[in-house]
């Protein structure tokens, strides 16, 4: 309900901004960045950047727009983003999350994208403030070789700039990157750099204009695992009945460097550590906690090595593919568990239910390149809507399952792109009325009453011919 | 026996009234049959309770797979599917080539349960469909065996094969193999056969001949119907006991069956081309000359008859001469006398072993032991004989035919182990006959002495009583032909049996035996005890030794349970880190599991339609590196997989099956000479072993960098070290080998890239003949190489 009141707001803020300010790119000169401080994490096969701002209005008029600018080839690979801003003084400080959207703007050079933050206070003339905006790249290791052997270990490339894109003005800026481990091959030097065990430190940088860049290359060891789910769809279906079912179907690939020639178990099993670092032999998932009858399986049958620990918060399903994963080698499976309904399905104010249910990939560290979740919602169930905190694709889907009539309603919501930052609670809400639980039961009930009755009838007819 | 015991035991006394005790009685059975049927079905779950829903062994996946096919891409297609997925570079016509009666039975069930929205999958239902039909299979026994001997007999039988192991080992769930529904097909094609002798009536003969066409397009061993049913009709003959009955159940069933049976894809007109089925027709002439005199015999007076009977013999004689002498010559011109060799395996046991190495190389193919008569049939082998002097006394049409039926299966089921399953029911059969007949004695005659004791015996005694009425009852049916034969099995006639069942039973307590009070408790005491012991044995045999799926091991060790589950995780592998088209070799026996789990084309499988082909993978296995790459890349292969035990243990691998390999590869390329193989005829692989044996590619790709586990080389399944420990591979690589090393997956290494100058020089140096041939072959197609 709040969203369209902001909408009109922020529009009439555009509108408003517009009619003041002749150029259109204007409020980017307003402001100035006077220090930033950025890191970057290599460690695993996403990329995590924390990027800290100290943004100042140089301007003479109020701004709440701060624009991230993003090259065309990271964009692709941008997994999300997200901007904090602190609050409160000092001891009691707390961190605001604000609302940040892709924006379109035209005669952009080298074909840049951007992404507004949007304050909630609007910052006015000479004042300051703190953002803490932090953004996830995925596929953005590049394998280099390309191809390995089983006991060569796995090096990538990662491209970047050591300044900070950006359509500001950045007076001060320093950027670490830390590496897994300290075996780096080579790495592009803009002075000053320096570099201490896993960690390379970029600048400080004083006063750049604007879109300034200065592309380095890092070409260091990752031996991590990059576990790449191509597909994930996940099928959660809502039984009144008190269950919730969650059925999900992987398409896994290793999606480090490919593996080429010959692989000896006597070598993997003699020296695991030396051969095979990269290969990719257990995963973890996280499922939610009172999880019951749970199954791992693919196409041909039960995968027997999983395992299952569970407590009070939560489940964890330790599971191995049926063979070690190397580079570029798949597998399928299929994690399927049941989840007790009250957990997740509750009553709104409004007389509808609703669905509360995590978005994302259960497994730990895993970039998914496509994901579907199809909300199954029991049949009978009318007017449903999803409320998902990221932009995604929606529409609706008929399902019949077990001796359904006019099938169930499918909220199918689809998304590109995601890491484990996407695991946040989305909602479905949907009416039903519970006089539709006893459609089937009734139908089965009356389906047999007529059977018998058809066996009474033909027990007292005689169909002879013959008297 | 123990169902009817137990639901007997919970009845009060209550027969006061002769008409509500025999509705009770009906009631009661029905619900005896119906907790049979259970049991039949949850007895075979326990493959599934300790293992999981899966698919078992060879045959079921490629069941399985045509299964899916079915259901995906409906029945025309599925008549017309050419797959090309398998014996490559040939092909294999599924829809000609097979037997379509469980892929269809499950496909329709399949889409039954998907046409009601119950979204089961294909493989649920597979799994599902034999513990279905062994439930079916107990039911049709208990009609075949009560049209033989009554309800009683009916009963116990029905309860005898709902568990007798050997049924259950072809038919736990999982098992999802032709002999599941076929033994169901076979046992309501003989009740049928013997409900419309008994009855005459033409509705069971048409049936019959329908069930008679599920079977054919069941099993193969529809030709055990197609001979056993003559050989009744003959003996019926022979024994002076033609009736019109006899006629209407032969007749239609030679004339529809035959038409019905040539509409299977499989059969088509060896329907009545083969020796096989000449047996019937032969019968069938026989059967029309007998009633054509008997007709002749009614119509003419004693005197003419005879004249007339030296006519058609003198004139009948000279026929028939020239009739044999034409189909012997035709027989004759045929290499194998028109029998296939499975079946002249059945006459002739030796047969296989002498000709044809493929059949004697399966293991279900061989010969039983007598362990495997005890472990299969249990406790029966003692009942049978039991069973049969019952079935003499009184004889009928219908107890002629289980004497006939389990006389030939007893002999089947002693040339191959497989034809155990035919000769199981006829045991339960027979055994339940046995033991009903045996209760009805000793529970009478305590009845006899002691009346009013205990309530409880006596409802028992008086229930096997009215079986034995009912099975008098039958008699004195045949006895009066020509009443019965009008006898429509209506509700009046129903009603008409109960009436004369009191007059019956007064016959049958005139006759009765009265036993020693003491060795009759004696008696029923022990045949209780017998009984438990089959129960026993047979849920041992259901849980134990049949559940296995078999691509799945475990092992108990002092750790725990270990399991072993490199099958799939080397079809796994396949299935998804090689090409789609790329070809894989491996001996028979996992070319079903290969296609189906991994979905990749296979040079061979384990329909061995084709013997040269599969002795050119026999020949590869067992020739040196080179010459073998070179056959397998002739054939455009690019993995090899082979099984190998010698780490864990797992004894049958590729190196115990290697010298049929060596046989069959031989038997059709003669340079491969199993003597080679052998040290002073001992097979071995330690380093008293030939160098051919070491040499060879199975040894090679088995033993491959093996002595680096343990650095000794010891193989746990020969109990020995290898012969050659250190070694590398010029022309194959390792690609995968699995988490216990039970599956090896080998690349071919791609061609060398050819120099001009060497063409030659290697074109003349290579050893081989075959290679050779093939080399220039190449050298024709593409001079400018």
């Amino acid at each position: 309900m709040e969203s369209p009141i902001r909408a009109t707001r922020i529009l009439g803020f555009i509108f408003f901004s517009l009619l003041f300010f002749v150029c259109r790119s204007a409020p980017s000169h307003n402001l100035l960045i006077s220090n930033a401080e950025r890191r970057i994490d290599l460690t695993s096969h996403i990329v995590k950047v924390y990027l800290t701002l100290k943004v100042e209005n140089a301007g003479s008029t109020p701004t709440s727009e701060i624009l991230l600018a993003f090259p065309p080839t990271q964009v692709d690979h941008l997994a999300t983003v997200e901007a904090l801003v602190t609050k409160g003084k000092r001891k009691k400080t707390t961190l605001v999350r604000l609302d940040v959207k892709p924006t379109e703007l035209p005669d952009v050079p080298n074909g840049n994208k951007y992404f507004t933050i949007y304050l909630a206070n609007p910052l006015s003339s000479g004042e300051s403030t703190t953002l803490e905006v932090l953004y996830m790249f995925t596929h953005s290791l590049e394998p280099f070789p390309a191809e390995i052997g089983q006991s060569e270990s796995q090096l990538v490339y990662y491209r970047d700039s050591a300044l900070i894109l950006s359509p500001y003005h950045i007076k001060q800026q320093t950027t670490f990157i830390k590496t897994p481990s300290t075996k780096v091959e080579s790495f592009t030097r803009v002075e000053p750099t320096n570099r201490a065990g896993t960690e390379m430190k970029y600048g400080p940088y004083e006063d750049h204009p604007p879109y300034s860049f200065s592309p380095i290359l890092i070409h260091f060891e990752n031996n991590s695992p990059f576990p790449v789910v191509e597909e994930l769809v996940r099928e959660i279906e809502i039984s009144h009945w008190g269950n919730l079912q969650v059925t999900e179907q992987y398409t896994l690939v290793h999606g480090g460097a490919r593996h080429k020639g010959v692989f000896s178990r006597v070598d993997y099993q003699s020296r695991p550590t030396l051969s095979g670092a990269s290969s990719l032999r257990q995963l973890l998932a996280r499922l939610p906690p009172r999880v019951h009858s749970v199954y791992y399986r693919d196409e041909i049958g039960n995968i027997s090595s999983s395992h299952l620990r569970m407590d009070s918060r939560k489940s964890e399903l330790e599971i191995e593919p049926r063979y070690p994963l190397f580079g570029g080698w798949k597998a399928t499976f299929v994690i399927g568990y049941g989840l007790p309904l009250q957990d997740f399905l509750f009553e709104s104010s409004d007389d509808r239910r609703y669905l509360n249910f995590t978005f994302g990939c259960p497994l730990l560290e895993t970039v998914v390149d496509k994901l579907t979740v199809k909300v199954v919602l029991p049949e009978g169930s009318k007017d449903p809507s999803a409320v998902v905190p990221f932009p995604v694709e929606q529409h609706l889907e008929a399902k019949y399952s077990y001796l359904d009539v006019v099938g169930r309603t499918v909220v199918v919501i689809e998304k590109k792109n995601l890491v484990p930052a996407h695991n946040s609670h989305f909602q479905v809400y949907y009416t039903f009325k519970p006089i539709f639980m006893l459609a089937e039961p009734l139908m089965l009930a009356s389906a047999f009453f007529l059977f018998f009755v058809a066996c009474v009838a033909y027990l007292h007819i005689d169909l002879s011919i013959r008297k | 026996m123990a169902a009817p015991e137990t639901s007997t035991a919970a009845v009060p006394s209550l027969y006061t009234n002769n008409a509500l005790r025999n509705a009770f009685g009906g009631v009661l059975s029905f619900f005896i049959l119906l907790l049979i049927g259970v049991m039949a079905f949850s007895i075979r779950l326990f493959s599934v309770i300790k293992y999981e829903s899966v698919i078992h062994e060879f045959d079921p996946y490629f069941n399985y797979r045509v299964t899916q096919f079915l259901a995906k891409n409906g029945i025309y297609e599925f008549w017309n599917w050419f797959d090309d997925r398998t014996w490559y570079p040939l092909g294999r016509v599924i829809g000609g080539t097979v037997y379509p009666g469980l892929t269809l039975t499950a496909g329709t069930i399949w889409w039954l349960l998907n046409s009601l929205n119950i979204p089961l999958s294909v493989e649920t239902v597979c799994v599902f469909t034999a513990p279905i039909f062994s439930a079916l299979a107990s039911w049709a026994t208990f009609l075949l065996t009560k049209e033989v001997k009554g309800t009683g007999a009916g009963l116990t039988a029905a309860a005898l094969l709902a568990m007798v192991p050997s049924y259950i080992s072809r038919s736990v769930a999982g098992s999802y193999d032709n002999e599941a529904v076929a033994i169901f097909a076979l046992i309501f094609t003989f009740y049928l056969y013997i409900k419309t002798l008994n009855t005459g009536s033409l509705f069971y003969a048409t049936l019959n001949s329908i069930a008679y066409f599920y079977m054919v397009c069941s099993w193969g061993g529809y030709t055990f119907i197609i001979n056993l049913i003559p050989m009744h009709v003959l003996l019926c003959i022979v024994t002076g006991r033609f009736s019109s009955r006899l006629y209407i159940a032969y007749a239609p069933l030679v004339v529809l069956g035959t038409l019905l049976a040539a509409l299977v894809p499989v059969v088509g007109f060896n329907a009545v081309m083969t020796s096989e089925h000449f047996a019937s027709f032969l019968v069938f002439i026989i059967l029309h000359v007998v009633a054509f005199v008997y007709y002749i015999k009614g119509i003419l007076s004693p005197k003419m008859f005879k004249v007339a009977v030296t006519l058609v013999v003198s004139v009948g004689l000279a026929v028939c001469c020239a009739v044999i002498a034409v189909l012997i010559a035709l027989v004759a011109s045929s290499p194998t006398k028109g029998w296939s060799g499975r079946s002249l395996s059945l006459l002739d046991p030796t047969y296989a072993s002498k000709y044809i190495p493929i059949i004697a190389s399966v293991s279900e193919h061989q010969p039983p032991t007598w362990p495997s008569y005890f472990m299969d049939i249990n406790v029966l082998a003692f009942l049978v004989p039991a069973g049969i002097v019952a079935c003499f006394s009184p004889l009928s049409d219908s107890s002629s035919f289980v004497v006939l039926y389990i006389a030939t299966s007893v002999y089947f089921s002693g040339v191959m182990v497989r034809l155990m399953l035919v000769f199981a029911p006829a045991a339960c059969i027979t055994s339940g006959i046995a033991l009903s007949q045996s209760f009805d004695v000793f529970t009478r005659s305590i009845k006899f002495q002691l009346p009013g004791i205990s309530s409880n015996t006596e409802v028992d005694a008086a229930e096997t009583s009215s079986a034995t009425a009912e099975a008098q009852n039958d008699a004195v049916k045949t006895e009066k032909s020509e009443e019965t034969s009008k006898n429509r099995p209506s509700k009046k006639s129903k009603k008409k049996e109960k009436e004369e069942k009191p007059s019956t039973k007064a016959k049958a307590e005139k006759r009765l035996i009265a036993l020693p009070l003491d060795s009759s408790v004696i008696s029923l005491l022990l045949l209780i005890l017998l009984g438990a012991f089959y129960v026993v044995h047979c849920v041992w045999a259901a849980a134990e030794a049949y559940s296995a799926p078999s691509i799945v091991l475990t092992s108990h060790s002092h750790d725990g349970l270990h399991v072993f589950d490199d099958f799939r995780e080397a079809y796994a592998w396949l299935r998804h880190n090689t090409d789609v088209d790329d070809k894989v070799a491996s001996w028979w026996d996992y070319g079903y599991q290969t296609t189906a789990m991994a979905n990749r084309t296979v040079i061979v499988d384990n329909n061995t339609w084709n013997n040269t082909h599969i002795a050119t993978v026999g020949t590869a296995m067992s020739s040196p590196e080179k010459a073998a790459w070179e056959i397998f890349h002739s054939l455009d292969v690019k993995y090899v997989l082979v099984v190998f035990g010698g780490l864990v243990g797992y004894p049958s691998d590729d190196i115990n099956k290697f010298l049929w390999m060596v046989r069959i590869g031989g038997g059709v390329f003669p340079h491969i000479k199993e003597p080679d193989y052998l040290r002073d005829g001992q097979y071995r692989i330690d380093s008293q072993a030939t160098p051919t044996m070491l040499n060879c590619l199975m040894y090679k790709l088995s033993y491959y960098r093996f002595v680096e586990t343990d650095g000794k080389g010891f193989d746990r399944v020969r109990q020995t070290e290898i012969g050659k420990k250190y070694f590398k591979l010029t022309h194959f690589e390792e690609v995968f080998t699995t988490h216990h090393w039970m599956v090896r997956i080998y690349k071919l290494k791609p061609p060398k890239n050819r120099i001009r100058g060497k063409t030659k020089k290697s074109k003349s140096k290579t050893s081989s003949a075959s290679s050779r041939a093939k080399r220039s072959g190449m050298g024709k197609k593409n001079p400018w190489h």
